[in-house]
């Protein structure tokens, strides 16, 4: 079918994040259902999303959602509009591209507090 | 029939998989909004170690927040469970297998859907909520 071509690349790779972003979903709303046992629990269980190796898996995350997000408006445009599909493979560039420059702004802030960089965004003495 | 991959042509002749079709389409658009704005809130403009109780307490003064953390809730648990519906009618060929699989799917769904719904309705603000940022790891 797709088989070589940048075609089953973006499905695969869109099926992959796809799921792995289910699990995520799984995960989170068990860790929000904490808040139904109180601020010391619900804080002491939060407190994983801010190791440093969860950090780094949160990357995959990211990587995965802005992946899916991009590329699902691919399919919505060869889907919607006909002419689009001669520029399906452009647009998986486009795609790569948009999810890497992404990934690497957000992700920034992610991992920046596991060196020690302050970005201002954890208020002190609150 | 039509098993809906998801991808080719749009389908035709209603039924539950053109309804999935259309569902992934319209779903899709509105999470790409709702879910890149939750990432950037909880990770950007707040950092993740301070997504304490305090911080829930103080966004959800504001019911905006409910009803937007209960779309991302419902669109994304509907959106992701019929995603991988779709996964095990692409892999699974047996058709027993096929049916249980698909019923405890439900099941999770339902499971899940509610938990994370009580969560959001019964929260309530508390005395002595701790500090906003209380993570001891930085």
């Amino acid at each position: 079918m797709y088989k070589g071509q940048s075609g089953m690349w973006s499905w695969l790779f869109h099926r992959i994040a796809g799921l792995g972003i289910l699990l995520f979903l799984l995960v989170h709303i068990v860790d929000i259902a904490l808040l139904n046992f109180g601020p010391q629990v619900y804080n002491e269980g939060i407190a994983l999303f801010s190791t440093p190796p969860i950090r780094i898996i949160t990357l995959a995350l990211v990587a995965g959602l802005f992946y899916h997000s991009f590329n699902g408006v691919r399919i919505i445009l060869i889907d919607f509009w006909p002419k689009a599909s001669r520029f399906q493979g452009m647009m998986f560039i486009i795609v790569m591209a948009l999810t890497f420059l992404c990934f690497v702004g957000i992700g920034w802030y992610i991992v920046a507090p596991i060196f020690g960089i302050k970005l201002g965004n954890m208020p002190a003495g609150m | 029939m039509r098993i809906s991959s998801g991808y080719g042509s749009r389908p035709v002749g209603g039924g539950f998989e053109t309804f999935s079709w259309y569902f992934f389409r319209v779903s899709g658009v509105a999470l790409i909004f709702l879910a890149i704005i939750h990432l950037f809130l909880n990770h950007v403009s707040t950092d993740v170690s301070c997504t304490s109780y305090q911080l829930v307490q103080i966004r959800y003064a504001n019911p905006f927040w409910r009803v937007y953390d209960w779309l991302l809730l419902t669109l994304g648990l509907l959106h992701g469970m019929n995603g991988l519906r779709v996964v095990i009618d692409d892999y699974v060929r047996s058709h027993g297998w096929r049916l249980s699989l698909q019923s405890l799917l439900a099941i999770v769904t339902l499971v899940f859907f509610m938990l994370g719904t009580i969560t959001l309705i019964i929260f309530h603000n508390v005395p002595n909520p701790g500090l906003i940022c209380p993570s001891t790891h930085f």
